[in-house]
């Protein structure tokens, strides 16, 4: 489905994936998403018949509780043209993983994969399912842009939070070492493993700041609150936001982290 | 070597205070990432040479036994011996009574990892035969009682100056004042001191990085030379190797040499890449008399048809262990086993059984590098995966994550519940967060708050503000 | 039961219930028999004259050194001025090769032969390598009277010396020209790819040239 035959015919129904690190610490990005979907031309839906992906039982080996939440994310959601998550390691999980928990089981594992298709990640889904180019945001900042890990390696996002970054006027992007490596988060892996998480976010936390940026950006929560709780403990002035409310100029609530001085 | 995968933490711990490792540590980041970059970039193909590298692996593993047959058969055809081991210990009674029959005194060894696996020196040691490690990462942590820290580069866990101080140590027969503050003299003195060693082994011992059904013929790939001395000058030479390191054809094992010394150590190809079929012939002027492979299982064959089968495809290039964040901030022997890294999380499991290896499976954020640049295309991310399901579904989990999750999946699978919860909560939390809008310390939260701060939520949750948003708007609408 | 069949036996097992042996008998058959060949870079794919520049280039980028004559008769000549540039006894390490034979050391009348296997006491050996591989600047070396394998190896210094038309573009075309001389599944004792000078980056991945192999090869190509 093309933008433009979607547009003439009628809008793409989205349904919004919230994620629970957002619903629970960060509604802006909610909100942020919802804008950039509706500006884009969708009808964006928000069931609340939502909580959470599944990733914390899906990685910690618990497969049936996993697939329990899997079934009640594809029965809420899968009504829908698209499915949308402002985070690159949910939507994957919604996207690449689901089927997996069905295999063998024909009829959920049609459903799943069904469902699986129309999932993306917002960023990507804006350029290359929406087409969009400008989302019209105006900032002016420095800022560097963490590749997080499921959203880079499982669904190839990079060049397009950097496309539409690079059309926010008045924004600068000052790319930071190795900005696809891992920010040491992980999900339980960073109370798991405190000290080698620490190890890790220490590292990028100065790459961060080596970068000269005055703002960082990321397209998923869980990283940003890692890279936002260094930050802060060290105390950098570094502002830290999810990539999308910046594309949707929205940027007045306060950041996660910093002051941006 | 003793196990200690399950005392991971502690190991890591330790590593992460430890300066001159983690000084060290910085060289595997410098050393080897840039390098296979640059040389898979220059090779266009590299992408499908990969994905053929992994066809001919499945193709292999789905015909093993086929396969080893007609090794064996070409083996035993041009003059060598098979001997099939199931166990480690197998193995070490087929390779000590060859070195018996040989009466050997030293023994010369390539480096192997397989042989760090069946813990084959120790045995050797404890039965009068010096093993001598040749390879000069290895000769220096055989120096210092060691195992290696990296299937590739053994001792990258060590600066120059602790090897210094090793061979002033050992090397008592030379000069005191002579200068080794160079990673040259270093290796020229390794270099004269080993010489000797060769010409006095009665049998060399080496690994295989390859054999080719097709000829008979163990390929090992090497940089050093070593290798090609220990299998040339002993009188007998000695391969081990494990069963999965069968390909069918000579044009095969040239696929997969393609993406072998890239993703290794970023070179197109290593600098010695040897095929040794069977021992001396009448007309050979040197080369051994006898050359024996001792084939282990020692697991594989339990992972094949299962979900850890991908495994098998490893070539072991390290480049897993090159790429991963905990790797990097901890090093390799804080694993605890003979395998390090993203693939020893993997294989270590299956050859030790995951009660004594749990916690390797665990050590990871699943950033999937090592997956991405697996030359053999072998999805470890989601073998480490499986093998936490194992653990959960034996209750090896700990009783705290195990719990904590019940918990939380509790109130996952009852969206209604969890609003509830999450309306109530989160507000606390926000006001608890003050003005400052984070948390230095947070019961239940050590483990995040020790490090970093915990960002305070913004008060109501998305779903709350989206509802009193949305029935704003209706009442406006009316 | 027998440990061979202990572990073939598994293997089976883990394989449920294959279709049948005898397919799988004749796919490995085929595959042995055909071996085919898979994917070759396009850089390997040259006419002859560039890939013989591209093998030069490759071989000098991994660490050789690099000489072009024009004929066999010139490489006693290329041999003695190596060892004289390098200030190195004038004393060679040789094999039973014919091409060798005829390289014109009747000329180098201060140069010394030594012939056979290396015993470790030589400084520079000669040896006349099999093939070429542009692909990688490699030299293809097989075992044997000709060039015993322990020169490849014990020598400070290799040479070696290889006939411009058996530089091939791939691995793969080398593997041609060994089943033409040994038969279809044979091999020799030996056959060492050599690509550059022995080196180790086991100290602080500092690489260094000259580890336990040669600390030089000089590759000399007679056009």
């Amino acid at each position: 489905m093309t933008s433009s035959e979607t547009k003439s015919v009628r809008q793409p129904r989205v349904g919004l994936f919230a994620t629970c690190l957002v619903d629970l610490f960060r509604p802006s990005v909610g909100f942020a998403s919802v804008k950039l979907l509706q500006d884009a031309g969708c009808e964006v839906h928000v069931p609340v018949a939502q909580t959470c992906c599944g990733q914390p039982a899906y990685n910690t080996g618990d497969r049936a509780d996993t697939r329990e939440i899997a079934e009640q994310v594809i029965e809420a959601f899968e009504e829908f043209d698209f499915i949308v998550a402002p985070s690159g390691s949910c939507a994957s999980m919604l996207r690449k993983h689901y089927p997996c928990l069905f295999e063998g089981d024909t009829a959920w594992e049609e459903r799943a994969k069904a469902f699986s298709a129309k999932c993306h990640e917002l960023i990507s889904f804006l350029t290359d399912v929406m087409m969009v180019r400008d989302t019209g945001a105006a900032l002016n900042a420095r800022i560097t842009y963490h590749d997080s890990c499921s959203g880079l390696r499982e669904l190839n996002i990079s060049e397009q939070p950097r496309k539409l970054l690079g059309n926010v006027s008045g924004l600068e992007i000052k790319e930071m070492t190795d900005s696809h490596v891992c920010c040491g988060f992980g999900g339980t892996f960073c109370v798991k493993y405190s000290e080698i998480s620490n190890a890790i976010v220490t590292k990028k936390v100065g790459n961060i700041d080596a970068s000269g940026a005055d703002m960082l950006l990321a397209g998923d929560l869980g990283c940003l609150m890692n890279m936002a709780g260094k930050l802060k403990r060290q105390g950098s002035d570094v502002e830290v936001r999810h990539v999308a409310e910046v594309l949707a100029g929205m940027t007045s609530q306060a950041p996660i982290a910093g002051s941006g001085k | 070597m003793e196990l200690t995968a399950n005392k991971f933490k502690a190991n890591a711990s330790k590593a992460l205070v430890d300066a001159q490792l983690q000084k060290a540590l910085g060289n595997v980041e410098k050393g080897f990432i840039g390098k296979r970059q640059k040389a898979a970039d220059a090779l266009p193909e590299f992408d499908a040479l990969r994905d053929n590298a992994r066809d001919i692996k499945n193709h292999t593993l789905a015909h093993l036994d086929l396969y080893l047959e007609e090794y064996e058969r070409k083996v035993t055809a041009a003059g060598g011996h098979v001997h099939w081991a199931q166990t480690a210990e197998d193995a070490r009674r087929i390779v000590l009574d060859i070195c018996r029959k040989a009466n050997a005194r030293t023994v010369t060894k390539g480096k192997s990892m397989i042989t760090e696996e069946i813990a084959l020196n120790d045995h050797l040691e404890a039965n009068g035969i010096e093993p001598v490690e040749t390879d000069l990462g290895e000769y220096i942590i055989q120096l210092r009682g060691e195992h290696p820290s990296h299937i590739i580069a053994p001792a990258v866990h060590l600066n120059k100056e602790q090897v210094e101080g090793d061979f002033r140590r050992v090397h008592t027969h030379l000069a005191s004042e002579r200068d080794l503050s160079e990673p040259v003299s270093l290796l020229s003195e390794a270099r004269e001191v080993l010489r000797q060693r060769y010409f006095a082994a009665d049998v060399g011992i080496t690994g295989a990085n390859f054999l080719i059904a097709e000829t008979g013929s163990s390929v090992i790939v090497t940089n050093e030379g070593n290798g090609d001395l220990t299998q040339t000058l002993g009188k007998v030479h000695v391969v081990v190797a494990s069963i999965e390191k069968i390909v069918p054809t000579l044009e095969d094992t040239s696929q997969i040499l393609r993406v072998l010394a890239r993703s290794a150590t970023g070179q197109d190809m290593s600098v010695y890449t040897t095929f040794s079929t069977g021992p001396k012939r009448e007309e050979d002027p040197d080369g051994p008399d006898e050359y024996h492979v001792v084939l282990l299982d020692n697991g594989r064959s339990a992972m094949l048809g299962t979900e850890y089968q991908d495994m098998l495809r490893c070539i072991r290039c390290g480049a897993c262990m090159n790429h991963c964040p905990v790797y990097h901030a901890v090093g390799g022997h804080a694993y605890g086993s003979v395998y390090p890294g993203p693939m020893g999380a993997v294989l270590t499991p299956s050859l030790n059984g995951i009660d004594e290896t749990g916690q390797l499976p665990n050590a990871s954020t699943f950033c999937g590098r090592c997956e991405a640049v697996c030359p053999m295309r072998i999805p470890l991310p989601k073998m480490m995966r499986h093998w936490r399901e194992r653990e959960f579904e034996r209750n090896l989990t700990p009783a705290v994550a195990r719990y904590g999750l019940k918990a939380w999946a509790f109130f996952a699978k009852r969206p209604k519940l969890y609003r509830f919860a999450a309306s109530l909560g989160m507000p606390l939390l926000s006001l608890f967060g003050g003005t400052s809008r984070r948390f230095h310390a947070l019961p239940l939260a050590g483990g995040w708050t020790r490090y970093r701060d915990l960002p305070a939520p913004e008060g109501r949750t998305f779903q709350q503000a989206w509802a009193q948003r949305e029935a704003l708007k209706q009442e406006a609408g009316h | 039961m027998s440990a061979r069949d202990s572990i073939l036996g598994k293997i089976r097992a883990s394989m449920g219930s294959p279709a049948s042996n005898d397919d799988r008998r004749r796919t490995v058959a085929d595959r042995l028999g055909s071996a085919p060949a898979g994917i070759i870079p396009e850089r390997a794919k040259l006419a002859e004259a560039e890939r013989i520049e591209l093998f030069c280039a490759m071989a000098e980028q991994f660490g050789a050194t690099l000489a072009r004559v024009g004929s066999y008769g010139e490489v006693a000549g290329e041999v003695s001025g190596y060892l004289r540039d390098r200030n190195l006894p004038a004393t060679i390490r040789i094999g039973a090769d014919k091409r060798l034979k005829a390289a014109g050391w009747e000329t180098e009348k201060n140069l010394e032969l030594r012939h056979g296997p290396s015993d470790g006491s030589d400084m520079t050996g000669v040896s006349h390598a099999t093939a070429g591989i542009a692909e990688t600047g490699t030299v293809a070396m097989m075992s044997g009277q000709d060039n015993p394998t322990t020169i490849n190896f014990l020598p400070e210094h290799h040479i070696v010396v290889i006939k411009a038309g058996d530089i091939k573009g791939d691995m793969e075309s080398v593997w041609a020209m060994v089943r033409e001389k040994q038969g279809k599944g044979e091999m020799p004792r030996a056959l060492n790819l050599i690509t550059g000078p022995s080196r180790s980056g086991d100290i602080e991945q500092t690489i260094l040239l000259g580890a336990h192999g040669p600390r030089a090869l000089h590759v000399i190509v007679v056009d």
